[in-house]
């Protein structure tokens, strides 16, 4: 994926920005300016297997992958579109539900839906359901993923990995008894909390290929390195247990619902107050900090204190099967 | 969940670090080569960092451990030819789908129009013989004596006779033995514990006898692996060679009797060729008398196609005998990588560079 967008997608587009930040930065959304302020607009396309899992669905899926892209950009978000792509026969109920849940999460946050497109395509041309969205937030002060340095502390805001491994258990049908939900919600409350104590340097949302993707991606863009402990990254044990079992990481599982944060060390003990005063980060954690040496590179401090280097996630975790 | 809580003790930090210091001080003052040989193993030494852990100059090797890495090329050809050409119903195990033979790959074979399929054991290939009266479906077992129970069971078990083995099941103790022969500078073995709840940890008592090498059994959590490590320096230390079992839990000195008992009855032991080694006087598994009707290369007219050759530049063969580390292939994490590997311990899961690729193992971190 990753080489199909850096060789085959980006050289097509010559012009890739219209402001501080565009297409060719990768971020969570582009930065266009304006008169006093910064508007981030951010668009995504959400599919997921099954469409209804325990703790959402792709409704919720859709809106909150929206929202959480421009809030850790730093931007309150304003307004959303949807592009709706339905398979022909698909039951109007269950279209209806979804839906209900896409609103339901951006009207609690006061977000409107303001434009829309809807296409049918025929039966077997697409798996269901596709739900396009485009993001629009403002932000005065925006924040990049490439902003750490040396010193910088790393806070995650809750446990990770509830998504991916509610996801994985749901579609292997392992039968949990709802035990692990994924957590699937608007960062974007927790996320004004940090922005409003200040020093936030960097941000990022650890969906696909979890944490570890997003500490990569954020130690490769800064140039500096990461050092984490594994033994303060929040992990539920049910997830964790299963994980184990399975034989994937929980730091590769994606979250649907966190934040990682990168703050200046002055402020991070007073970030980290203020997250958990919110009933979403009550668990958050500072799990490591930036450092000069391993520029690119993760470095993980183990549970039992040895050290590695934490890579880049290949593809989606599969379970082992030997 | 008691089991859950037990695995979390083993891996107790605390302990860990004293360990770690229990290893400082047994460490000898010259390097320290020890092997290991399982793919389980090097994946928990990798995901634990524990090699941060080692004192200097103790070092892990995984050697031959990794069932798909060492299946020969030959095998791998003759598995293609059955699927392409005689037209079987070819199933193994998912990862030895793409392991290079002489020309392609089982997943290259299926993208030609051979009908290859995975199954998570002998009895699945069993019950698509079943399901396919009319068709010819052939197992190509690999794996070590592990999985090699398996085969014997649905061997014993009276399969269709539309079905038959491609066997390439290897043996662990000739494979240490042909390694010790091979590669000097080993002086420990951190034996398998998946393969010795089968064997038994009795069944090295020979090779530490003769070769005058300590042998210990080790479980797969962090700190079983620090223990057997600690308990190898500690026989190195006081000149001892024999074989310990610090997987108790799991281990016994005998084995599981009954899964050795039909393996004996399904199975003859032959030579057989190691990629990256060559040939091992008796460390191979083949169908037994009276099952010769379900070996596929009776049943079927193969001709035999060697040809061993990894790419130019793959270190593998150094990698399997414990003469180098996958950081130290040129190719590593540049021309091969799990997503377009080049040799077979990029390939397998189990393979050291492919454990070291996801994992971020370095030598010295």
């Amino acid at each position: 994926m990753q080489r199909l967008i850096a060789e085959v997608i980006l050289p097509l587009f010559p012009i890739k920005a219209a402001g501080p930040r565009g297409l060719d930065a990768l971020d969570d959304g582009a930065v266009l300016s304006l008169h006093g302020g910064h508007l981030v607009v951010t668009t995504d396309s959400h599919v997921v297997k099954p469409l209804e899992f325990p703790g959402g669905d792709i409704g919720v899926l859709a809106a909150c992958g929206t929202i959480n892209d421009l809030a850790v950009m730093g931007a309150r978000p304003v307004a959303v579109t949807l592009g709706l792509v339905v398979e022909e026969g698909f039951p109007i109920d269950e279209l209806r539900r979804y839906l209900s849940s896409f609103a339901a999460v951006l009207s609690d946050l006061g977000v409107a839906v303001v434009a829309g497109d809807t296409k049918v395509m025929g039966a077997g041309e697409l798996d269901g359901l596709v739900l396009a969205t485009t993001g629009i937030g403002v932000a005065e002060e925006f924040v990049p993923d490439s902003g750490l340095r040396p010193g910088d502390r790393i806070i995650v805001t809750g446990p990770v990995g509830d998504h991916g491994m509610a996801i994985l258990a749901a579609r292997e049908g392992f039968p949990l008894e709802g035990e692990i939900r994924s957590d699937v919600a608007p960062v974007w409350p927790l996320v004004e909390r940090a922005l409003r104590v200040g020093g936030i340097v960097a941000m990022k949302d650890p969906t696909r290929g979890g944490l570890a993707a997003a500490l990569n991606e954020m130690a490769g863009k800064a140039g500096v390195g990461i050092l984490v402990r594994e033994g303060a990254v929040p992990v539920r044990p049910e997830v964790k247990g299963l994980a184990d079992l399975l034989g994937v990481s929980p730091l590769a599982l994606a979250c649907e619902g966190l934040a990682v944060i990168g703050v200046s060390p002055d402020r991070a003990e007073a970030v980290l107050a203020a997250l958990r005063e919110h009933h979403m980060g009550r668990e958050a954690r500072i799990i490591g900090e930036a450092i000069a040496e391993y520029p690119g590179k993760v470095i993980l401090e183990t549970g039992v204190g040895g050290r590695r280097f934490l890579e880049m996630p290949l593809g989606d975790p599969v379970p082992r099967i030997c | 969940m008691r089991a859950g809580s037990d695995l979390f003790r083993l891996r107790d930090p605390a302990r860990a670090a004293g360990l770690s210091r229990v290893l400082r001080r047994l460490a000898p003052e010259r390097p320290v080569k020890i092997v290991h040989v399982c793919g389980t193993h090097e994946a928990a030494i990798a995901e634990h960092g524990l090699r941060s852990l080692l004192p200097d100059g103790v070092d892990v090797y995984e050697g031959p451990g990794c069932p798909v890495c060492v299946t020969s090329t030959a095998d791998i050809n003759l598995a293609v030819a059955l699927a392409l050409e005689k037209g079987a119903i070819l199933c193994t195990f998912g990862d030895m789908l793409r392991v290079p033979g002489t020309e392609l790959t089982l997943e290259e074979a299926r993208a030609h129009g051979a009908d290859v399929r995975v199954v998570l054991s002998a009895a699945d290939a069993v019950r698509i013989a079943r399901e396919n009266p009319r068709r010819e479906v052939v197992f190509f077992a690999v794996g070590f004596e592990t999985t090699a129970p398996g085969t014997a069971a649905v061997l014993l078990d009276g399969p269709p006779d539309n079905f038959s083995v491609l066997c390439s099941h290897k043996l662990i103790p000739p494979a240490l033995e042909a390694l010790l022969r091979e590669n000097t500078e080993v002086d420990g073995f951190l034996a398998p514990g998946h393969v010795s709840t089968i064997i038994g940890a009795d069944a090295y008592r020979e090779l530490a006898g003769k070769f005058h090498v300590p042998v210990v059994v080790g479980g797969f959590e962090p700190l079983d692996v620090l223990f057997a490590i600690a308990l190898i320096l500690r026989q190195l230390g006081e000149g001892r060679a024999e074989v310990e079992n610090a997987y108790p839990r799991a281990v016994r000195p005998e084995g599981n009797v009954r899964a050795k008992r039909i393996m004996a009855e399904a199975f003859r032991v032959v030579d057989a060729v190691w990629r990256g080694i060559g040939t091992i006087p008796a460390s191979g598994l083949e169908l037994g008398e009276g099952f010769t009707r379900y070996n596929a290369r009776e049943k079927f007219e193969l001709e035999a196609r060697t040809g061993d050759e990894e790419p130019p530049g793959c270190r593998c063969p150094e990698i399997i005998m414990a003469k180098a580390v996958p950081t130290d292939c040129p190719l590593f994490g540049t021309a091969c990588t799990p997503l377009s590997p080049v040799g077979p311990c990029m390939v397998g899961v189990e393979g050291a560079c492919s454990i070291w690729y996801r994992y971020g193992e370095r030598p010295v971190l």
